[in-house]
């Protein structure tokens, strides 16, 4: 019974993120209205987090298996693409790569500049 | 004459991409190799089979072929299925770890604003670069947002969605293949900070790798997808005016 309450608590919170998405004309996705609406849920108390966390973290553990069925499909769109493959993966990979080093450089700069803040303001 | 009895059969594709998931972990865990990675080892092992068989893709992804011309949802589209609750549950690490986006809050949006305009930006340039169109153009911008909300903002921006569709999960392939290279290369060792790179350029792929790194880093990758993927809806949308 544990399980389907923690199933039946993400799959309504999934719906709410559905319903929204389909009231509210923006183009955001049903799954990030749920994510926003579920730790909201879960700051104020209302699902403590011990009603969802192991099917939570069973299905994010599974997550990697949900793209390979979408990334088999790349064999079927191949017409769509074909015409620009080669810019398509040049531009992926340079600016993935430089996405990921300017996401994680500047906040670990920033970071540590607020934990100096931090150390100026307990010393004071 | 295969593709005719498997496309009679329900449950082939849910077996398979199982099957196939678990044998790819397992090589790994043997040999210890990170260019084998299990979701691109499935991938590619996959792909090879169903071109070489001649097995049709609706049915390994779809199931069983109905009378009426649908299908019976009994394929790999059953794990994609679960996306979307796994997604609303990336709440949950996130409201762990909640102490942190409150001790760095400058960090964590000033990484992810300036990581989504770094994308935006080099994508720009390499598509002046490459003498792309403009629909070709718009159709990369949103590369690095989770699939649904990049959906959205192709087509928003008059891009072709199925290429869009291509390219994010080519980027979160690639993401997901090569963050633990990437992050040593330029030194990116805080939790936090490893955790904002992966989610920002490569989304939910980059993320499930974030979880390999430790529980900080999953949670603000987690965060990151949300918040990467609502800046590039506003950011995307002043990209897409530049014309050359």
């Amino acid at each position: 019974m544990k399980h389907l309450r923690e199933i039946t608590i993400i799959a309504a919170v999934s719906f709410a993120g559905e319903l929204l998405h389909r009231l509210i004309p923006l183009p955001i996705p049903g799954s990030i209205y749920g994510l926003v609406l579920m730790l909201l849920l879960l700051m104020t108390h209302i699902v403590k987090v011990e009603q969802v966390k192991s099917t939570g973290d069973w299905l994010i553990t599974l997550m990697p298996i949900m793209f390979v069925g979408p990334t088999v499909g790349l064999i079927d769109s191949y017409e769509s693409y074909k015409d620009f493959i080669l810019p398509i993966l040049v531009i992926i990979v340079v600016t993935t790569v430089l996405t990921m080093a300017v996401t994680g450089l500047v906040s670990q700069r920033l970071i540590k500049f607020e934990e100096k803040k931090e150390e100026h303001r307990d010393a004071e | 004459m295969l593709n005719e009895t498997l496309s009679s059969l329900s449950y082939f594709g849910i077996f398979l991409t199982g099957a196939v998931y678990v044998l790819a972990v397992w090589l790994q865990k043997k040999t210890r190799l990170s260019i084998l990675n299990p979701l691109l080892v499935s991938c590619v092992a996959i792909m090879i089979l169903l071109l070489v068989t001649g097995i049709d893709y609706s049915v390994y992804q779809y199931g069983k072929l109905n009378a009426d011309g649908s299908h019976d949802g009994t394929g790999a589209v059953f794990f994609q299925n679960l996306l979307t609750p796994t997604t609303v549950c990336l709440a949950i690490p996130l409201y762990e770890k909640l102490s942190y986006l409150k001790k760095y809050p400058l960090a964590i949006f000033g990484g992810i604003l300036s990581g989504t305009a770094a994308c935006l930006t080099s994508i720009l340039g390499l598509s002046v670069a490459f003498n792309l169109t403009h629909e070709q153009y718009v159709t990369l911008l949103p590369k690095s947002i989770t699939t649904a909300i990049g959906m959205g903002v192709s087509e928003e921006l008059g891009g072709l969605v199925s290429v869009t569709i291509a390219s994010i999960i080519v980027t979160g392939i690639f993401g997901n293949v090569t963050a633990g290279w990437i992050l040593r290369l330029f030194r990116i060792n805080h939790p936090v900070a490893m955790g904002l790179a992966c989610g920002t350029a490569a989304h939910a792929m980059g993320t499930s790798r974030a979880r390999d790194f430790g529980s900080i880093q999953e949670a603000m990758s987690g965060l990151s997808i949300a918040v990467c993927g609502l800046l590039t809806v506003v950011l995307a949308s002043v990209f897409a005016m530049i014309q050359w």
